[in-house]
């Protein structure tokens, strides 16, 4: 149960991002994220193209993203490039997926104790 | 019927006994704990705060804190706590909780049992991180103390 110095600074370091998840609850973020992970690194004005949405929005749309650690953006002649981030969505995923699974398991028990007597 | 989005978890169980035993069963602190895997020491009142031990194997050290909000018998039962309140020097106190609701129903084949888990949105990243990664390493150390076992016995 100890937590190891590096992951107590990789926990603070997240503290500061906001939470992927309110990330997320949001239409257009969501769509861009889908983008990003259907076809790869794209620019801005590749984004932005047929979307709807101003290339203005985009930009600010992604830099919520990056701040919650969601997508990098990186300079390519003179565009901007964006690429999505998947460790910390696993991460989120992950969590959550193991208290689901507390649920099942105590749920089990639960109906196992209850239908036997 | 299972389903999970990013801010809640959703448990759906048929359970084929009455509903008056099913809301007993986990609405009264003492059974409450036996499937839950945790010692009690308060019962559950609305607007009360019920604390216990953790009992589950691995996890004993820990504390659990249940802030009670509403008890409609044998229909509604919802409380408030940390879900990744998993380390024992950390005071959580001032941090977001989840809502676990358990709604029950009666039906032919007995008690349907719906559980919600929701306010997950609102827990930082770094919590939920750092408590994977704890929870990794509880069951790494299981794994050795089990190898560990077989091998002394063997």
């Amino acid at each position: 149960m100890l937590a190891t110095r590096s992951s107590r600074a990789e926990a603070a370091a997240l503290d500061h991002t906001a939470p992927v998840f309110a990330a997320l609850g949001d239409q257009t973020r969501l769509r861009l994220v889908a983008r990003l992970g259907r076809e790869g690194p794209l620019s801005i004005s590749r984004l932005s193209d047929g979307s709807g949405v101003t290339r203005q929005a985009v930009t600010k749309h992604l830099g919520v993203l990056a701040g919650a650690g969601l997508a990098r953006g990186s300079r390519q002649g003179r565009e901007q490039v964006w690429t999505l981030e998947a460790a910390p969505l696993d991460q989120a995923r992950r969590s959550l997926d193991r208290i689901s699974q507390r649920w099942d398991e105590a749920l089990g028990r639960l109906k196992k104790s209850l239908e036997r007597g | 019927m299972t389903e999970t989005s990013t801010d809640r978890i959703e448990k759906d169980i048929v359970i084929r006994a009455p509903r008056t035993r099913v809301w007993r069963a986990i609405t009264d602190f003492r059974e409450f704990g036996k499937w839950f895997q945790a010692e009690m020491r308060d019962p559950f009142v609305p607007g009360a705060l019920s604390k216990g031990k953790i009992t589950y194997p691995g996890y004993e050290h820990l504390t659990i804190e249940v802030q009670v909000e509403r008890m409609e018998p044998e229909h509604l039962f919802s409380w408030r706590w940390h879900p990744y309140a998993i380390d024992p020097e950390q005071d959580y106190s001032q941090e977001p909780t989840t809502l676990v609701v358990f709604e029950l129903e009666e039906i032919a084949e007995g008690t349907r049992i719906r559980v919600t888990e929701s306010g997950f949105d609102k827990i930082p990243l770094a919590r939920r991180a750092d408590a994977f990664r704890m929870n990794s390493n509880g069951w790494e150390q299981q794994l050795h103390n089990i190898a560990r076992y077989v091998g002394d016995a063997k």
